[in-house]
């Protein structure tokens, strides 16, 4: 998941009686899976949400180039260089699609833009764990594009029209992002044993932190129901782990890696397996800036977006001298 | 020219084409998730993807022709520095993003004619790698004349910072053109083409282009060359150990 613990309004949610006839028009349409275009009367709090949510999203997308991108100068074959470049392509081309669905709310790029930088936004916390060998160019697709398709399959339906279209596409390119991670993955273990070894401490480091992406139990949280009632979030951060652990340890298991929780255990009740507790406060940590590399992450974002004004003015500059001249030749 | 000659030419003119490729893509892929706009981090990526692709292809061919069962990868990252036979522009360091759009302008500006005229290759193969790379170029050299022009005649700032990476890179764009006896035989076997004719549209684009971008250069300025022949700068030497390290520290193994 992208977009961890987005809060909403905070207030609870109304029932259809307590709303002035606008809102309950509203609510009535997203009651009946119509979907919310830009234009149209929305409450404050559903932009906000949205503008968070898509945004967060956004970031982690612009963000998640930087773990993988480390190793595009190292892949090891050149056709495996090709997939991740595509890869990491992809990923900032989500992150333009995003980017343009948040500012049919009201908001511009730059001004999203600003607030990564400054710390006042939100990415994604798997972003901020390192990539030490190729086996985690593998974990990450495998796992971390994975868990994101969990999320994300969901968001399709989405109320909102353009986060929900934009989705759609998002979902596509992800599910070849997964097979090509785990593709890395069946190479490493069949191959030499330094190679299995190192596809092993790829899953021992990546497992923990992708339990993460799907933020702490919201079952009480209001923020959650909120934006459940609004047709944003399906499911609970719980469900969809659950759905994740169900689906990758068999895959883990068909890996011949062994995924590194004492207490993973198939519960023939529930027909579902079992496992630990994630270490939260790990995650809160990583959410506060601590985590192994939050300074390198957004030193390199903040490196890019200064070293790069002169070149954004530049263009400017072009444009105007451009637009005097036109205006003198008429 | 005998049967074994013109394959020796052959091999070195698909390592020329390959390398370039290879290193230039390379030095760009470097960029991605660190260029100004967002738009430039995609369109960077496309670009080397571009080349690693066509690499790919160059260095396959290259190694048929040779028949001793080395592959594209084999070439790529099994190879030393002195074998490779990319000319010294595309490996010169990123710098700040002017040089590397100057960089990929000189470049791109005799890319794509010389494989337009590749595309004419009395070889088959040649002239089908070449026709499929020519389509990519094309848009290669639109998106980095349009930024020559545009920075060149843009702020203070940006134009100062493009003349400043031409100052740097002119001298290396020279060896593109410089014809040597291997692509002189190419030349006259029909696989290759003349690069005195392409050097001359080169100038000819250059003075036009360069005078739109308000930006100039030193004509007789000394050219620096001898990547074509396997004497590189001192940067080559530095891009070949990050690149080839998985394939170098695990022979043998498959990725």
């Amino acid at each position: 998941m992208y977009a961890q613990m987005v809060k909403s309004t905070g207030e609870g949610v109304k029932s259809l009686e307590e709303m002035e006839p606008q809102e309950r028009a509203f609510q009535e349409r997203i009651n009946a899976d119509v979907k919310i275009e830009p234009k149209e009367w929305m409450p404050e709090g559903y932009r906000k949400t949205l503008i968070r949510q898509i945004s967060q999203h956004a970031h982690s997308e612009i963000v998640g180039q930087l773990p993988e991108g480390n190793w595009i100068t190292r892949a090891p074959t050149l056709e495996r260089k090709m997939i991740l470049l595509a890869k990491v392509q992809d990923e900032a081309g989500h992150g333009l699609y995003l980017y343009c669905a948040a500012e049919t709310l009201g908001v511009s790029r730059d001004e999203m833009t600003e607030q990564l930088l400054s710390g006042k936004a939100k990415y994604s916390s798997i972003f901020n764990y390192p990539t030490l060998t190729w086996a985690d160019i593998g974990a990450i697709g495998w796992l971390v594009d994975g868990a994101a398709i969990m999320n994300q399959v969901p968001l399709q339906r989405c109320s909102f029209g353009p986060y929900s279209r934009a989705m759609i596409r998002i979902c596509k390119e992800e599910s070849f992002h997964q097979r090509q991670g785990y593709d890395i993955m069946m190479k490493l273990v069949k191959g030499t044993p330094e190679q299995k070894e190192m596809a092993q401490d790829a899953l021992n480091r990546w497992w923990w932190p992708s339990l993460m992406m799907f933020g702490p139990s919201d079952t009480d949280s209001v923020h959650s129901a909120q934006s459940m009632a609004w047709g944003i979030k399906q499911n609970s951060n719980d469900e969809l782990r659950q759905k994740f652990v169900d689906q990758t340890v068999p895959q883990a298991e068909y890996l011949g890696l062994n995924v590194p929780d004492p207490d993973l255990k198939w519960n023939d009740e529930r027909k579902s397996y079992d496992f630990g507790e994630v270490d939260w406060n790990e995650f809160y940590e990583v959410l506060k800036g601590n985590g192994p590399c939050n300074a390198e992450r957004m030193a390199a974002r903040r490196k890019a977006w200064d070293d790069g004004a002169w070149f954004r003015e530049g263009l400017m500059a072009h444009a105007r001298k451009k637009e005097t001249r036109k205006m003198a030749a008429e | 020219m005998a049967a074994r000659e013109h394959d020796q030419a052959l091999f070195e003119l698909a390592l020329r084409m390959g390398d370039n490729a290879l290193i230039l893509g390379q030095r760009v892929s470097a960029w991605c998730g660190h260029a100004p706009v967002l738009e430039e981090d995609i369109a960077l990526a496309n670009v080397a993807l571009d080349l690693i692709g066509q690499a790919s292809l160059w260095l396959g061919f290259a190694g048929e022709i040779e028949g001793k069962g080395r592959s594209a990868d084999n070439l790529a990252f099994l190879r030393a520095d002195r074998a490779f036979r990319n000319c010294l522009l595309v490996e010169q360091p990123n710098g700040d993003f002017g040089h590397t759009l100057v960089r990929q302008f000189l470049f791109d500006a005799w890319h794509l004619p010389m494989l337009k005229a590749l595309t004419s290759s009395s070889h088959e193969r040649v002239a089908a790698i070449a026709a499929k790379s020519a389509k990519e170029a094309t848009y290669h050299l639109e998106r980095s004349e349009d930024f020559i022009i545009r920075l060149g005649d843009g702020s203070d700032e940006s134009h100062r910072r493009m003349q400043d990476a031409l100052d740097a890179l002119w001298p290396f764009a020279g060896e593109l053109t410089c014809a040597d006896e291997i692509d002189v035989a190419l030349a006259e076997s029909g696989a290759g083409p003349d690069l005195v004719a392409i050097g001359a549209e080169y100038k000819d684009y250059m003075e036009r282009t360069l005078k739109e971008a308000t930006l100039t250069v030193g004509w007789e300025a000394p050219v620096r060359k001898g990547g074509k022949t396997g004497d590189h700068s001192e940067a080559l030497g530095h891009i070949l150990p990050e690149m080839q390290w998985l394939q170098r520290s695990h022979p043998g193994a498959v990725w």
